[in-house]
């Protein structure tokens, strides 16, 4: 009894910190955006800055947002499955170097990564220098969408291929030569063994690249030369330069809704997933 | 107005600060006698040295804090008017500050250099600050199309409207900061930066969206170094920035569009209950002496009105002609419904 009662009270000693933070952290930050974003500047009750998501110049940036977004996970997507079957089944006993290799970039500061893509692809950057050299044709992206999405992936490729090899690590190996011993070929163990038991890494990797690059205004102001307008890039632009915090909080709500939407439908694939590995 | 050299002002705050420490534990001698000297600034916005030579010269201590925008200065003024006696501001703030109540009177009896100020100057200052009363001019300067003598004709550049030709499709560089985007264009079609009127808003967004296939970036601190790196064959920049790009590359050539651009001051002010009033008076009387101002001008290379270097800064990237000056206009506030007006034109740029 009395023990119980001790490791209760370690319990409350121990969670106090991160009780703190997460009210210092999250709660009141969240409820000083919600004010902001339900008040117009003389401080009454409005919902103008919600419904302003409608209008033309938000929705553009919103639907350039998703869709720059979703190109980038599905990249990432792409890139780290394949990338996560060679990690598992790579025989050298060298996977945790394998992996430290990916994750070392992400020592340094990703503003400062995003910055280097800056130079390289400018019209007399690195990289035209070099193929100009080559006599090959120049590359023509920097500060186009294009150039957005390369600087997405880059950046968050890492989150996706993290999550999808630690589930794929996990997979019993017996399992995929139960599979090949029944008379499975080599698609079918893909399709039917190996996808889904990744299906729980897969999720969590697309939460992780498509949510940051849905409100990224770093890498398209650094890359997308101003020409490429997310929704981020107006919200920070209602606080940084046109002084109406309202408003930006008010998106920002809007925001938070869209990724809450997003991350209820993966969170719902991701059951769906589970259930299939029952 | 003052974006460069950013990245320096923390580091210099530092150095500035270890110095400021070390002087206080050293044998003060002269300095620290008469009081403090408390001075809020733009960063790296003066030739560091200066501190201690003002101290050596006076008698007082200073101790100095950076902001890096006008935005960031307002609101620790507006909630303490008693935490500096000097602070720097670009005009339209000097305008809100004023406005606010925040700034108090300068007595010039305390600053006989003001006579150094230049003449072309006050016209400007008198838009923000009539008579003199509150400010002194720090630096100034406009803005103006720089360009690449090797990739443009020099004989092409004489208008905001070159901006406009096909011919510089993909080659040029434009500030990414909403108001000098409308300064431009209402140069082009003769409306002021400072209109309010929704249709000449509405008639400057269309403008500026029929040169936007043209631009190659929206930039403010980088635009220099496209220019340098001649990734870019125009940009426009302020005036401030030429030297410093022509030293680093020689085909830099800079032209003030013949419509007329717009004027920016810093200036130097006090604040309304300033506690060492004296002292800031010291310091601002400290700024406009010529060697000082020599000092300043060669550290920043943006143009300072003083007559006492007249001849230092008589490049004409400097120093627009009577004619040009004439048709020239200062950044006003607009208070917050013209504000979001513009805001919602500008989205509407953005997004196309």
């Amino acid at each position: 009894m009395t023990n119980s009662g001790k490791n209760r009270n370690l319990k409350r000693i121990f969670s106090g910190p991160f009780l703190a933070f997460i009210l210092c952290g999250t709660l009141v930050p969240m409820g000083v955006i919600a004010y902001y974003g339900l008040t117009d500047r003389s401080g009454a009750f409005t919902l103008s800055n919600i419904v302003a998501i409608a209008t033309r110049s938000h929705a553009q940036a919103l639907g350039l947002s998703l869709g720059l977004a979703l190109i980038s996970t599905i990249i990432c997507l792409l890139l780290a499955f394949p990338l996560g079957l060679i990690l598992k089944d790579s025989k050298l006993g060298r996977k945790g170097f394998m992996v430290f290799v990916f994750i070392l970039p992400m020592w340094m500061n990703f503003l400062l990564r995003t910055m280097a893509w800056q130079v390289l692809l400018e019209r007399n950057g690195i990289i035209n220098l070099a193929l100009k050299a080559l006599g090959l044709p120049l590359l023509d992206i920097i500060n186009t969408p294009a150039a957005v999405v390369l600087g997405m992936v880059y950046d968050y490729l890492p989150f996706m291929v993290l999550p999808i090899y630690n589930a794929m690590i996990k997979i019993d190996n017996s399992l995929i030569e139960a599979a090949y011993d029944l008379g499975a070929g080599k698609t079918a163990v893909l399709r039917k063994v190996i996808l889904p038991l990744s299906v729980p890494g897969i999720v969590s990797g697309i939460t992780m690249v498509f949510v940051p690059s849905l409100t990224t205004f770093a890498i398209s102001t650094m890359l997308g030369g101003g020409k490429v307008n997310l929704i981020g890039n107006i919200i920070e632009q209602e606080f940084t330069v046109s002084s109406n915090w309202n408003l930006g909080a008010g998106l920002s709500l809007v925001m938070m809704v869209f990724i809450i939407i997003s991350m209820a439908l993966i969170e719902k694939f991701d059951r769906e997933g589970e259930a299939s590995v029952i | 107005m003052k974006k460069i050299k950013r990245v320096l002002a923390p580091v210099m705050a530092i150095i500035l600060t270890a110095g400021l420490l070390w002087g206080c534990g050293g044998d003060s001698g002269k300095a620290g006698q008469k009081g403090q000297v408390y001075v809020y600034c733009f960063g790296d916005y003066f030739d560091p040295e200066l501190e201690y030579e003002f101290e050596e010269e006076t008698g007082y201590d200073v101790v100095i804090d950076y902001f890096d925008t006008n935005e960031e200065l307002y609101p620790v003024i507006k909630n303490n008017t008693a935490a500096y006696d000097v602070i720097c501001a670009s005009d339209y703030m000097i305008a809100k500050l004023i406005d606010g109540g925040l700034l108090g009177e300068i007595d010039y009896g305390n600053v006989p250099n003001a006579s150094y100020i230049s003449e072309n100057i006050k016209p400007f200052i008198e838009e923000f600050d009539p008579g003199m009363k509150y400010s002194v001019p720090h630096t100034w300067g406009t803005y103006g199309i720089m360009f690449n003598k090797t990739m443009v004709n020099s004989q092409d550049i004489d208008s905001w409207k070159d901006l406009w030709d096909k011919k510089y499709a993909d080659q040029i560089v434009m500030p990414d900061s909403m108001r000098e985007m409308y300064m431009i264009a209402g140069k082009v079609l003769g409306y002021s930066m400072n209109t309010t009127d929704e249709k000449e808003v509405r008639e400057m967004t269309d403008l500026l969206l029929k040169q936007k296939p043209l631009i190659y970036k929206l930039a403010n601190d980088s635009a220099r170094e496209l220019m340098i790196g001649e990734s870019a064959a125009l940009a426009v920049v302020n005036s401030g920035e030429v030297l410093y790009s022509q030293d680093l590359n020689e085909n830099m050539d800079f032209v003030i569009p013949k419509e007329g651009t717009e004027v920016w001051t810093d200036c130097w002010a006090l604040t309304a209950n300033a506690a060492n009033k004296e002292g800031g008076e010291a310091w601002i009387n400290f700024m406009l002496e010529g060697d000082v101002a020599e000092d300043n001008f060669e550290y920043l290379t943006y143009a300072i009105p003083n007559t006492q270097i007249a001849e230092l800064t008589n490049e004409p990237v400097l120093n627009p002609g009577p004619d040009v000056l004439a048709k020239c206009e200062t950044l006003k506030n607009l208070g917050a419904d013209a504000d979001d007006m513009y805001s919602r034109y500008w989205k509407e740029y953005k997004s196309k």
